[in-house]
């Protein structure tokens, strides 16, 4: 088993690898969170003493569909546990380079960025690239200079990181991220500029012929599997559609659960219009990640054009588009593409301008403050406000760069700032299910517990659960999804690595582990997350919940603040 | 004799799903002993290729291979002794294609057409046929 973690820390620029135990907390969200909490302790977000740690899972490089790479870190947004996933090389790169994870200590006097090269480490100078504000050219730049093409991973920051926006993400492989919770505020705060993680290695299974063996029976499920459809034709900007349809999409700053025009940023919409290509992750043969192409003319020359390629998924044309009032493919595309190359998490982004809309209408602020004019619709105005957001261009700015529970307090409007533990809401208003589990969710985000898939089903078999029930059911939930954080398998293969396959897919790999214990193991890594969170700070009393969800019907009914409350308040007596 | 072909390459979704096959075959885990390479064209923006043997006729490898450890092989390609293999990296250099690969113990990989690669390529891309005579 894979056990080596690569310490590496910019304050004295050495690096180090010390073996993990694997058999209590395998790997993943489970060695994640342990070694956050023992390298960072209580430690200022922002400061030297926050660690990054890209931590992946024994299922990595051995089965298909487990390239993904958890992040952890102290959230500088929440300031509390700051938990996210990328696709991509990052952790087939890690796995192959020898590493179980990396852990990134301290910070750099100057502008650097590191090399990882399956052993070895550099520390080179970055202070050339510091103030290049385009994630995409920092990635080509780099991508030039260092070897490893097809086997390494680049993860690096555009202009918001630089200037620790707190919703920064790590842009790596120009389409995949390290999106929420300010990953790239943490990097910018280090002075670390990008890490190049490149490997080439090799692991000897315990049993081959069974490897083989469980292999192709994985490999057969995942081609034959007709759900994988869903995320392969149209990809995740399906779901626009539908939850338009069950007045579900979260518009105009959540005053409307409904779009008129949503068909022209639907999943449909996209795929006929501006898609371009489909590429995949490492070892992943669905090949989800859909890029637009978008063929945009220079105002100043007839006949001379610019082809942009602009990765798109549901979360981005709901915050970049439908909270907004985008209702152009083209244009989602334009805004998803300046988010992109300033480095900034696109959910955050999208509801932090959605909110800024709403409070210049209402004259909370003015022009002086957005300098733009924000208008629901009005993409050029949300074009050059990211611009000043990533800079923090005056006092507002960089209030809202702080988040938009943080702006709300200083300028008002708070029942319609709409984030959730201090993260911007993601793209599901489905009622009880979906908010209660941001509220209480470790990371505040709807894939901790899927509350949204929840509420859609118990609406469709016409149930209803007390708070309490729902409570358990998202714990639940969230504790299970650990187990597949820990290998570290992506969430849409969910169907296909059960707990039994998963048991079964560790003998070949030399570990005996039942379906029971691996369900400890994920409780265990639960609990551990919500001892961490407490540590730092966190807890029920701080939690809000904006007015506005709470005012719009959910599949049809009518939500209120007192289960919210008492769902919370049991949350805290039976969890915390 | 039968090799390996492209058969469409712009098909590649840069999965390298086949070169996790190839160190499989070998008994491996990981990418350090494919001869085949799924990477990118100077960015995911411009699309993926792989890049594997092409099975030269008179292949430079083996012409400048020292001991032995590349032979040619009936069909185009070479067959690869590893035991005689000392690691000079003289076939790294030669290969126009840059399809031969350096391990960590400065031995090489390189792809000896035996296909099974191909039943793992999802999206069409590779195929395995009759080398021509």
């Amino acid at each position: 088993m894979r056990s080596r973690v690569l310490f590496i820390n910019l304050s004295s620029y050495e690096h180090w690898s010390e073996d993990f135990e694997v058999e209590e907390w395998l790997g993943g969200v489970g060695a994640g969170i342990r070694l956050l909490r023992e390298h960072a302790g209580r430690a200022d977000p922002l400061s030297e003493g926050n660690a990054v740690v890209l931590s992946t899972g024994q299922f990595t490089p051995a089965y298909p569909m487990a390239s993904k790479c958890v992040g952890m870190f102290r959230s500088p947004l929440t300031g509390t546990l700051g938990e996210s996933h990328a696709g991509g090389r990052v952790a087939t790169s890690i796995a192959n380079a020898g590493y179980l994870a990396v852990v990134i200590l301290g910070r750099a006097e100057e502008p650097v960025y590191v090399v990882v090269e399956n052993d070895r480490v550099h520390f080179r100078d970055a202070r050339a690239i510091w103030r290049v504000r385009d994630s995409i050219v920092v990635g080509r730049i780099i991508a030039k200079r260092e070897g490893g093409a097809g086997v390494r991973s680049v993860l690096r920051i555009g202009a918001a990181g630089c200037s620790m926006v707190r919703y920064a993400c790590v842009n790596t492989e120009t389409y995949r991220h390290f999106g929420r919770l300010g990953m790239g505020a943490v990097f910018g705060s280090k002075n670390l500029k990008a890490l190049v993680i490149s490997g080439r290695g090799s692991f000897t299974p315990e049993r081959l012929s069974c490897y083989r063996r469980i292999y192709r029976e994985i490999f057969t499920r995942i081609t034959s599997w007709k759900e994988a459809k869903k995320y392969y034709t149209l990809g995740t900007a399906a779901n626009v559609q539908p939850l338009n349809e069950m007045r579900s999409l979260p518009s105009l700053n959540l005053r409307q659960t409904h779009l008129e025009g949503a068909e022209n940023i639907s999943g449909e919409a996209f795929a006929e219009r501006v898609l371009g290509r489909r590429v995949a992750c490492s070892h992943c043969p669905v090949a989800c990640i859909h890029i637009g192409a978008l063929r945009v003319p220079y105002g100043d020359e007839p006949y001379f054009y610019k082809t942009l390629m602009v990765g798109y998924d549901y979360e981005l044309i709901y915050s970049l588009g439908s909270m907004l009032g985008i209702r152009s493919a083209g244009e989602v595309l334009r805004l998803i593409n300046q988010v992109e190359r300033l480095g900034m998490d696109a959910i955050s982004a999208g509801v932090a301008l959605a909110w800024a809309t709403e409070a210049l209408e209402r004259k909370l602020v003015s022009r002086r403050e957005t300098i733009e004019e924000l208008k629901f619709g009005r993409v050029e105005g949300y074009i050059k406000a990211t611009e000043h957001l990533a800079s923090g261009a005056n006092e507002f700015y960089r209030a809202l760069g702080m988040g938009v529970e943080h702006a709300s307090r200083i300028y008002g409007g708070e029942e319609f700032a709409l984030s959730f533990g201090g993260n911007e809401m993601p793209g599901y208003c489905t009622g009880y299910g979906a908010y209660i589990g941001y509220l209480i969710g470790s990371r505040h985000s709807h894939l901790d517990a899927g509350g949204y898939e929840l509420d859609q089903k118990l609406a469709k078999e016409g149930k209803e659960l007390s708070p309490e029930e729902l409570v358990d059911t998202l714990v639940r939930r969230e504790v299970e999804k650990q187990l597949l954080s820990t290998l570290v398998v992506c969430f849409f293969a969910r169907s296909i690595y059960t707990p039994e396959l998963v048991a079964t897919a560790f003998e070949p790999l030399g570990m005996e582990v039942s379906p029971g214990e691996l369900m400890q193991i994920a409780e265990r890594i639960y609990a551990e997350k919500q001892r961490y969170r407490a540590e730092l700070g966190f807890s029920m009393d701080r939690l809000r919940v904006p007015e506005r969800a709470l005012k719009q019907e959910a599949l049809g009914r009518s939500l209120s603040r007192e289960y919210v409350e008492r769902a919370l308040r049991y949350f805290a007596e039976r969890y915390l | 004799m039968m090799r390996l072909r492209a058969k469409d390459l712009d098909r590649c979704v840069g999965c390298q799903v086949c070169m996790y096959a190839c160190s499989r075959r070998q008994g491996k885990i990981g990418t350090e002993y494919s001869g085949i390479l799924a990477v990118s064209l100077s960015g995911f923006e411009r699309g993926a290729t792989v890049i594997f043997c092409r099975a030269c006729e008179r292949p430079p490898c083996a012409e400048v291979c020292p001991t032995g450890a590349l032979v040619p092989r009936k069909g185009g390609g070479v067959r690869y002794a590893e035991s005689r293999c000392m690691g000079c990296g003289n076939c790294v250099n030669a290969c126009t294609l840059g399809a031969i690969f350096r391990r960590r113990d400065g031995k090489v990989s390189v792809c000896v057409h035996c296909g099974y690669c191909v039943s793992f390529c999802a999206h069409g891309v590779l195929e395995y046929s009759e080398a021509e005579a």
